[in-house]
């Protein structure tokens, strides 16, 4: 059967009644009343308590753990190491895996698990973790990825060689995973063209994803091997593989249901603790329960990748960008798994630049592995880029908006990983930034004013999902994808408007893993698109299939009914004369059809079509203190459609303020002895309400060609300028555009001192 | 093994009694033991405000108050909020300017938005941001947020 990926999409004539309009969410009523299911609010009968111990060295070879002590401490009723789980070579997909939630041969960060128990009580537990002996080899560390990559480094990895390195460096010891060059054109010839060089250093500290809801999971397993995981995931399908392949345990036998989502923007992408919490519930033969602190989340989840990278560019006295040459380090915790891959493709990708060459690093030190999170490694590398757009667009007297409208990129533009885009929105988006009333006002005295644009890709994949109309005419519908700020909600919009009924006769819920077939991970901003596409398929299946119902209930043949506003009629009076049929009046009669009504589909859903955004933000610094204060912040992006402009808008401005906090505050903050100093909130400072102003918000809509309400993914895009963006305003206000994140004040004494030496500012 | 303690509290105007270890806190046993789990844990050091609670009328986080100093005490949480079928109306704003994404942090913002407006009907935006600045939220960036407060606040005064 054809899905609709391969028919034309987009419909420009479709009139909407529901997408468009912003209904209150269906899953909103129980998260206002305490009522809504997350990850850790579940309870079983005969529950344990599960607890980690951790190890306090940075980096050690694990000689000898003895739990026997532990486990004859009345309460406890499993004790796991690494020897409960199947061994798998170190340095493959699965061995980095297994190593990440049970440590094997060595220890590689502070935090990093070496045993677990579980016990009748939280406090037994824990007096549990304290009779394990561990004995420790300790071995030297290192933590900054530059250090790391230097030649008398201590090395975590025996086995590691450099992916993608030439010459002798290939099969040298080494802690760099990978050399990758991504290139076009020839840099020689396009420097050569420049009327003006520019170039600059940056880097960018690891931050933490920061969601609000610690990991917490439930695991059960039978007697006979059945598991049942109840856990807060952005990716059941991509756990459940996972678990298979490091646990040695059939797929089929592995039921995992997703819970309300606290929080995630990709670090709940890679599971920790539910691994484990299947290998102790096999042992204590009883459910288990773990809940992570929010020190062992800030410890031992994964952060972000902390960068450095050194940009040169080049551009014409009339302000084409002619050669760009970058050199680009990620720092990935000990594993390999930063996405970096994402940095050279998407850093440049608005500019028609014909001579690029980036060479990108990714290193392992003694820190958590980083897990993902809103357009993995693209906003730090951005920090840089549109640094030096700016300051090349101030040096050849341009305006800063003008600058990127001269170079920006439109349909038809092949990008330097290969795809050649359709129709896209940069254009339209630089436009409404300059018509925006924020960019048109003047700057306030004493305040500076960046701007910054961005771009994800937005993401398909593999996509499952499943409709059912209920006899009274109401339908379900049940996603494959997590839902992580209000997806459910943007699907029964799209199934009421397909159908044409009030969108409170849809629901949507949450499948588990034995409900439907694979998911991707739900990431990327490709939710809102993928199964968005499943779910007007699978509605225009039912709807196909009800006007079979209704022929048969009317004994016509099938091409004399059509379906329009949630009713079947006649194509025509010579169909003959019946009043119109209702879904619920066929739905209540599919006994005497042909059975139930149902819709689904599943695609490796493709034409995602991409975003661009602009930032632009009013800052003010206080001289004195180093303290910058955001005074206001607008953000255009090009959304193709707002299915729910409320929901569209959250979106931007919840990026805003994680780029604000990942500008001004928030690193992982480390001692001599590779130790987290920063584990917990108070010192680790995410933006509080106090901190910020009202985010502005202009939505641009260029129709994606392939989707049949022409959205575009939001969900990446508007974090990708957002640092650069800050850095420029600062920059304009102390006289020299900041380098190094984050910008917080005794960095930026030391930069507002440098400017005045230098007569700047 | 510990003996524990046996305390009688009143939450959401109705009496409980529960038993509990030393070190535990309101939050533990509002969670655990009595099964009230809208009240959530975000950190467990009072710096994110996801367990804000109201004891005997003032705005507290159950994450730092033991569970033994609730005895007598009168304890009001998300669970109690809404009046019968009616959702408060901080309720009703959030839902209606989307002032929730993942929901999460909002039993607590609730909790202490209704603190605010119990004592200061009328706050400015400012007042509400620095009233608030003791509970995190990482999807909204806090405009939505602030909108639902403010626009409640309005609907409360009958401005």
């Amino acid at each position: 059967m054809t899905t609709i990926l391969e028919k034309p999409g987009y419909n420009p004539d479709k009139q909407y009644k529901i997408v468009g309009t912003s209904p209150v969410k269906h899953d909103g009523f129980d998260k206002v009343t305490g009522r809504a299911k997350f990850a850790a609010d579940a309870f079983l009968p005969g529950m344990l308590v599960g607890k980690f111990l951790r190890s306090p060295h940075p980096h050690a070879i694990l000689k000898r753990i003895d739990i026997s002590k532990a486990e004859k401490l009345p309460g406890v009723k499993a004790v796991v190491t690494r020897d409960d789980f199947p061994e798998i070579k170190a340095g493959t997909g699965g061995g980095d895996m297994t190593r990440l939630v049970m440590a094997r041969e060595k220890v590689y960060w502070e935090g990093h698990p070496v045993a677990a128990v579980a016990a009748t009580s939280e406090s037994i537990a824990k007096k549990a973790l304290k009779l394990i002996e561990v004995e420790y080899e300790v071995l030297p560390h290192v933590i900054d990825p530059l250090e790391a990559m230097r030649d008398d480094a201590p090395i975590l990895h025996d086995y590691m060689r450099t992916k993608g390195a030439k010459g002798p460096a290939a099969e040298k010891k080494t802690n760099v995973v990978e050399r990758l060059e991504l290139s076009k054109g020839d840099i020689e010839k396009g420097f050569a063209q420049a009327d003006l060089i520019v170039e600059g250093s940056y880097d960018t500290k690891p931050m933490h994803q920061g969601y609000i809801e610690p990991q917490s999971c439930i695991a059960s397993v039978s007697d006979d091997g059945q598991v049942d995981l109840w856990c807060c995931t952005q990716a059941p399908w991509v756990y459940r593989d996972r678990l298979t392949e490091i646990l040695k345990w059939d797929s089929s036998k592995i039921r995992i249901q997703q819970s309300e989502l606290g929080g995630g923007f990709g670090g709940k992408t890679t599971f920790y603790a539910e691994p484990v919490s299947i290998v102790l519930s096999k042992k204590a033969k009883a459910p288990v329960k773990m809940t992570l602190t929010r020190i062992e989340v800030l410890r031992g989840t994964g952060p972000v990748s902390g960068t450095a990278s050194k940009l040169r560019m080049g551009c014409k006295k009339d302000g084409t960008i002619v050669a760009v040459d970058a050199e680009l380090v990620f720092q990935t915790g000990p594993y390999s798994g930063s996405a970096f891959t994402n940095a050279p493709q998407a850093m440049l990708t608005r500019y028609e630049i014909e001579n690029v060459k980036t060479v990108s690093f990714e290193v392992v030190s003694n820190r958590p592995k980083v897990s993902s999170f809103r357009a993995p490694c693209v906003p730090q590398v951005v920090f840089g880029v549109e640094g030096l757009i700016d300051e090349m667009a101030r040096k050849v007297g341009m305006d800063p908006l003008d600058f990127r409208l001269k170079n920006a990129i439109v349909e038809g533009h092949k990008t330097i990983y290969g795809e050649t885009f359709t129709k896209i929105g940069f254009v339209e988006t630089l436009k409404a930034a300059k018509a925006c009333d924020h960019y048109k006002s003047p700057v306030p005295k004493g305040q500076g004013r960046g701007i910054a644009c961005g771009f994800w890709f937005n993401r398909g994949g593999e996509t499952t999902g499943s409709m059912a109309l209920a006899p009274d005419g109401t339908v379900n519908i049940i996603l494959g994808t997590a839902d992580v700020a209000g997806s459910r909600m943007s699907m029964s919009m799209m199934a009421a408007e397909e159908f044409g009924i009030p969108v409170d006769r849809v629901r949507s819920q949450l499948a588990d893993t034995n409900s439907l077939g694979y998911n991707r991970v739900t990431a990327g901003s490709r939710t809102t698109y993928s199964s968005g596409m499943i779910v007007v398929d699978s509605a225009r299946k039912i709807i196909a299939e009800l006007c079979r119902r209704a022929a048969k209930m009317w004994n016509v043949p099938e091409e004399g009914v059509v379906f329009e506003d949630g009713h079947c009629r006649p194509a025509s009076s010579n169909v003959g004369d019946f009043p119109p049929l209702s879904m619920k009046d066929i739905a209540a009669k599919t006994t005497y059809t042909m059975g139930a009504i149902c819709g689904h589909s599943e695609m490796n859903v493709t034409g995602a079509g991409p975003g661009f955004a602009v930032h632009i933000v009013d800052s003010e610094v206080d001289k004195e203190t180093g303290l910058v204060s955001i005074k206001r912040y607008t953000i255009v992006e090009d959304a193709g459609k707002a299915i729910s402009p409320l929901q569209v808008e959250g979106q931007f401005q919840g990026a805003a303020v994680q780029g604000i906090g990942w500008a001004l505050n928030e690193e992982y903050i480390y001692g001599a002895d590779g130790k987290l100093q920063n584990p917990a909130f108070l010192d680790y400072r995410m933006p509080v309400a106090s901190d910020v102003p009202m985010i502005d918000t202009v939505i641009v809509e260029v129709a994606n060609p392939k989707h049949p309400y022409g959205l575009r993914g939001v969900g990446e895009v508007p974090l990708t300028p957002a640092m650069a963006a800050i850095a420029n305003s600062v920059g304009a206000c102390i006289g020299i555009r900041p380098s190094s994140l984050p910008m917080s004040p005794p960095r930026l004494l030391k930069l507002i001192e440098e400017a005045k030496a230098k007569g700047l500012g | 093994m510990s003996r524990k303690h046996h305390v009688t509290t009143t939450v959401n105007g109705d009496e409980y009694e529960f038993l509990c270890e030393t070190q535990q806190t309101v939050l533990d046993v509002l969670r655990d033991e009595l099964m009230l789990t809208g009240t959530k844990e975000g950190c467990a050091t009072g710096d994110c405000g996801a367990c804000s609670v109201m004891v005997d009328g003032t705005l507290v986080c159950s994450c730092l108050m033991l569970a033994v100093e609730a005895e007598g005490k009168k304890i009001d949480t998300i669970e109690g909020m809404a009046a019968d079928d009616e959702l408060h109306p901080l309720q009703r704003k959030f839902l209606e300017l989307n002032g929730l994404q993942c929901g999460i942090c909002t039993p607590g913002i609730l909790i202490a938005a209704r603190a605010l407006l119990e004592r200061n009907p009328d706050p400015t935006e400012t007042e509400v941001r620095y009233w608030l600045a003791g509970n995190l939220c990482r999807c909204t960036g806090y405009d939505k947020v602030i909108r639902s407060v403010l626009t409640a606040a309005a609907e409360m005064r009958g401005a």
